[in-house]
């Protein structure tokens, strides 16, 4: 009974440890951007990384949520008869929740792997200790950059599954099941405000900022071996959808 | 490694797609103001009741949305709401003594404020008052007073049984 007690102890003074590296990496990473800023290249580079090559998996995964809403939302409107909100109902569900939300979850197991993979292994084969030798600072010219790029790529990525979703719904919706086109959107356009766009890319910008963190921050903390990269990888892609599904919730509350 | 040619270029797609997918987010799905900022001019309404009014809601002629309500105040000087409608530049011509309506649009919908023409020759300026309103049904108040002209009929029906 006491052993049990010990370790339930135990186990939460170590994920409060854990929550206090994490604050003090993010808090050093912010600290350190308008600085990285400056080294634009890098940042392009990773920009490009993180973000254009997520770019097929991310159209098409929007472009198949934007189906099923279209899908779904004109079976259960036609049981209230106003299938003409099916416009409403899927720009709304995509830009304030599935958009942010589900590219999120695409970029860290996209993205959020390539990175902690990439630097576990640079860990482990030392290349950071390389760097260091040569009094580089491997947080300013490997860490940074590819935060900041998962940091911008984010919100556009978001933007860009949102946008995608929407036409899904429409071809669902309008070609398929043959709601009027002119009131779909014209319905979307009356209910949707800037506030919800700007709502979901709020979201998107903070899930940004934590996929990248966490996704940098197992990578380049990774136990130097083979199995310490794997389970860095792994550990990003928990984190970080436990992360972006309870910040969901926090900033939907907030901004409601 | 350096940033290539072609990785500045997809990098460059990419933004721009991106950009451009927040773009059309936010101008063609959102619903795009009437007047936005300063343009246009003010008319001021008071009502006795704006029931589920909200700022923003639309100022429609003939059902074409021609302002929005910009804010919805209380008057102690008159004890009544008092309701400010930005109208859009383009729609000038509203005779001063047309007047100001809530309407709900559909059984479930929002309100607005319909405004009906008068047969002014002088037309709504910049801070002009209108001065005919009528303020928002309150059903609440509409089944009241049913109900207490029925419970009505039924007393009067109830004392002329027994006087019989």
């Amino acid at each position: 009974m006491r052993h049990v007690v010990r370790e339930l102890v135990r186990g939460a003074v170590d994920s409060l440890v854990l929550l206090g590296r994490y604050a003090r990496f993010v808090a050093r990473l912010l600290a350190e951007t308008p600085r990285a800023l400056l080294r634009f290249g890098l940042v392009v580079e990773q920009v490009y990384k993180s973000g254009a090559l997520s770019l097929v998996i991310i159209m098409l995964s929007g472009l198949f949520v934007g189906m099923v809403l279209g899908l779904q939302g004109f079976d259960l409107l036609e049981r209230f008869g106003s299938e003409e909100s099916l416009g409403t109902a899927a720009a709304l569900g995509l830009v304030k929740e599935l958009g942010p939300v589900v590219a999120a979850l695409l970029f860290a197991g996209r993205a959020g792997t390539a990175l902690a993979s990439e630097l576990g292994l640079m860990r482990a084969t030392d290349q950071l200790s390389a760097m260091e030798m040569m009094a580089v600072d491997p947080v300013r010219r490997v860490v940074m950059p590819r935060f900041l790029g998962g940091v911008v790529a984010m919100p556009l990525l978001a933007g860009i599954f949102s946008m995608i979703g929407i036409f899904g719904a429409q071809l669902v919706g309008v070609q398929m099941m043959g709601v009027d086109s002119g009131q779909f959107w014209s319905q979307m356009q009356g209910a949707v405000e800037r506030g919800d766009v700007m709502e979901g890319v709020v979201k998107s910008c903070v899930f940004g900022v934590a996929c990248s963190a966490i996704a940098v921050y197992e990578g380049y903390h990774s136990v130097p071996t083979a199995e310490g990269v794997g389970r860095a990888t792994t550990r990003t892609v928990v984190i970080s959808s436990v992360m972006v599904l309870l910040l969901d919730y926090m900033l939907t509350a907030v901004m409601m | 490694m350096r940033a290539t040619r072609a990785v500045e270029l997809g990098t460059g797609m990419f933004v721009l797609l991106g950009f451009a997918a927040l773009f059309f987010l936010v101008t063609q799905i959102t619903n795009r103001e009437v007047g936005f900022g300063d343009a246009g001019y003010r008319v001021t309404a008071s009502f006795d009741q704006v029931g589920g009014l909200k700022p923003g809601a639309p100022v429609s002629m003939s059902g074409v949305t021609v302002g929005r309500v910009e804010s919805i105040g209380y008057d102690f000087a008159l004890y009544q709401a008092v309701v400010v409608l930005r109208i859009d530049g383009r729609y000038d011509r509203i005779p001063a003594d047309s007047d100001a309506s809530i309407f709900t649009a559909g059984l479930l919908g929002g309100q607005y404020v319909g405004i009906a023409p008068g047969g002014s020759e002088t037309f709504l300026k910049d801070g002009d008052r209108i001065e005919f309103t009528q303020s928002a049904i309150v059903l609440e108040n509409l089944i009241s007073k049913f109900l207490f002209s029925k419970a009505g009929e039924q007393g009067t029906a109830a004392g002329t049984e027994g006087t019989n």
